[in-house]
C-alpha cells in the first residue's frame, strides 16, 4: 500500500522542486538586483523605472517553476480533481521531468541577478545605453527558458 | 566579507562616478582665465555647498569631506579603508610629538579626518598615554618621543614615524585580502621609498640615514635603493630602470614634478580596472583614491591660478583623472 503511494510522492516532489528551486534562484537574483537597483535610485531616483526593469529580469524563473509545477499538479489530478493513481516508476519520471527547470532556474537566477546589477552600472553610468544593458543579464534568460521548454515537454509527455 | 555584501555600495558609487571630473573639464579648468572662473566652474558641477561658496580652502574641505561621508555610509566594512589614512594618522603623531617636545603651538597642522584626530593624538602625547595607541604605533610613538626630547634632532623624529607609517602601509597590504589594498600599499611604499631615495642623494645622507628610512616591499629592493642613492641620481635611474618603475625613473630624469605627476597616474592606471567590477571593495577604495587625485589636481590648478602661473606650468602638473 505505501509502496503504491510513493507514485504520487514523486510526483508532488518534482512538483516542489520546480517551484522551490526555481522560486529560490529568482528571490536571489532579484534581491542581489535589488541592492543594485536601490543604490542607484538613492543617488539619483529618476532611473528608478529603468532599475526596476533591470530588477524584474531574474523574476522569471520563479515563474517558470510555478508553471511547471502547475502543470505537473494539474496531470496527476491534484488541482481540478480526479486524482489519477501514478506507479512509483512513473512518480520518479515526473520527478526527473521537473528537474531541469528546478535545477536551472537556481543557477540562472542568481547569475541573472548579479548580471542585472552589473548592468544597473552600465544604467548608472550611462542610461542612454540602457537597451545594451538589458541584453547581457537577458542572454541568462536562454538558459532558463530551454531548460523550462525540456520540464514542459517532458511532463506532458509522461503518460499517466 | 562576501563580494555580494557590496553590491549596494558599488551601484551607488557608478552614480556617482558619473559626476567625477573628467580630463575635458580639467583642461576647461586649466583654461579658466582666473581662479574666480575656475571656482563658479567647480560649483556648477557641484563642488562645495551653500556654505562654501566660492572660497577654494573650503570648497576642497568640504569635498574631502564629501567624499568620506558617502564611503562612510556605504562601505559595510570601513576597516578596510583604514590604510588609506594611515599617513594622515602618523603625520598627527609626529605634528603632536613636535609640538609637545618643542612647546610651540601651530595651527591647522592636524587632519582630522582619519581615526585619531589632532585634538585627540595631541592629548594622548601630552599625557605619554602611548598605550592608547595602536599596538604598532605605541612603540614608534615613545621612540621617536624620547628621540625629540634627547636629540631635539626632528629629521631623526620624522624618519621613525615615516618609516613606521610606511611599514605600517605595507603590513596592512600583505594582510589584506582585497587585491585593490594590496596593490595600493606596494605601490605606495615603492614610491615614497623612492621619493626619500632622492631627497637622500640630494642632501648627501649616510648609508645608515638612507637605510633607517627605507621601507622593504616587493617591487623595490630597499638595500639596493640605498646604495644607488649613495652612489648617485644616474645609478637610481639605473637601478630603477629594472623595476616596474622603470617610467618614474624618466620622469625624475626630466623634474621632480613630473615624477610626482607621473606616481599618481600610475596609481589611477592601478585603479582604473575597478570601474568594471561591479561587486567588491575595489570600486569603493578606487572611488576614495580618484577623489582625492581629482582634489589634488584641482589644489594644483587653484594654486597656479592664484599665483599667475602660465597654463603650460599648470598644464604639466595636471594628473590623470580616473574616469
Amino acid at each position: 500500500m505505501i509502496l503504491e503511494s510513493l507514485g504520487i510522492v514523486y510526483a508532488l516532489l518534482g512538483a516542489a522542486c520546480a517551484v522551490f528551486l526555481a522560486g529560490a534562484g529568482s528571490a536571489l537574483g532579484v534581491g542581489i538586483a535589488g541592492q543594485a537597483a536601490s543604490g542607484v535610485v538613492s543617488e539619483d531616483p529618476s532611473k528608478f523605472a529603468k532599475v526596476l526593469i533591470m530588477q524584474l529580469l531574474p523574476g522569471t524563473q520563479g515563474i517558470y517553476g510555478l508553471l511547471v509545477g502547475f502543470i505537473t499538479l494539474s496531470k496527476i489530478g491534484i488541482i481540478g480533481g480526479g486524482a489519477v493513481e501514478i506507479s512509483p516508476s512513473t512518480g520518479l519520471l515526473i520527478l526527473a521531468a521537473c528537474l531541469p527547470i528546478g535545477i536551472v532556474g537556481l543557477i540562472s537566477g542568481k547569475s541573472q541577478g548579479k548580471t542585472a546589477a552589473a548592468a544597473i552600472g552600465i544604467v548608472a553610468k550611462k542610461p542612454d545605453q540602457f537597451g545594451k544593458a538589458m541584453l547581457f543579464p537577458a542572454m541568462v534568460e536562454t538558459y532558463a527558458i530551454l531548460a523550462l521548454l525540456i520540464s514542459i515537454l517532458a511532463v506532458s509527455g509522461i503518460q499517466v | 566579507m562576501n563580494d555580494l555584501e557590496y553590491t549596494y555600495a558599488v551601484a551607488r558609487i557608478r552614480s556617482l562616478e558619473a559626476s567625477l571630473l573628467t580630463d575635458s573639464v580639467i583642461d576647461q579648468l586649466v583654461n579658466c582665465q582666473s581662479e574666480k572662473q575656475c571656482l563658479e566652474l567647480l560649483s556648477e558641477k557641484g563642488w562645495g555647498d551653500h556654505e562654501t561658496g566660492l572660497d577654494a580652502s573650503a570648497m576642497l574641505k568640504r569635498e574631502e569631506e564629501k567624499t568620506w561621508e558617502v564611503i562612510r555610509e556605504v562601505a559595510p566594512d570601513l576597516s578596510v579603508f583604514d590604510v588609506l589614512s594611515y599617513s594622515k594618522v602618523y603625520h598627527n603623531l609626529k605634528a603632536a610629538i613636535k609640538e609637545v617636545c618643542t612647546e610651540v603651538q601651530s595651527e591647522n597642522i592636524f587632519y582630522d579626518d582619519c581615526a585619531i584626530p589632532g585634538s585627540e593624538m595631541l592629548g594622548i602625547v601630552e599625557n605619554k598615554e602611548f598605550g592608547r595607541l595602536p599596538d604598532n604605533m605605541a612603540a614608534v610613538a615613545q621612540e621617536a618621543y624620547d628621540t625629540l626630547l634627547h636629540t631635539r634632532d626632528g629629521q631623526l623624529c620624522d624618519v621613525i614615524v615615516d618609516r613606521a607609517a610606511l611599514d605600517a602601509i605595507y603590513e596592512a597590504g600583505r594582510n589584506s585580502k582585497d587585491e585593490i589594498i594590496r596593490n595600493y600599499a606596494e605601490s605606495t611604499v615603492a614610491i615614497a621609498d623612492i621619493k626619500i631615495a632622492v631627497r637622500c642623494q640630494k642632501t648627501g645622507k649616510s648609508l645608515d640615514f638612507i637605510r633607517r628610512a627605507l621601507a622593504d616591499c616587493e617591487s623595490v629592493s630597499a638595500e639596493q635603493l640605498a646604495k644607488a642613492a649613495l652612489a648617485g641620481s644616474e645609478a637610481i635611474g639605473e637601478y630603477l630602470s629594472g623595476t616596474a618603475y622603470a617610467e618614474g625613473a624618466q620622469a625624475l630624469e626630466e623634474s621632480p614634478s613630473a615624477f610626482e605627476r607621473w606616481c599618481d597616474n600610475r596609481m589611477m592606471d592601478t585603479i582604473r580596472p575597478q570601474k568594471y567590477n561591479a561587486f567588491s571593495v575595489g570600486p569603493l577604495v578606487a572611488y576614495q583614491l580618484a577623489r582625492e587625485n581629482e582634489i589634488k589636481t584641482v589644489r594644483i590648478i587653484l594654486t597656479g591660478k592664484q599665483n599667475e602661473f602660465p597654463d603650460e606650468a599648470i598644464r604639466e602638473r595636471v594628473r590623470e583623472m580616473y574616469v
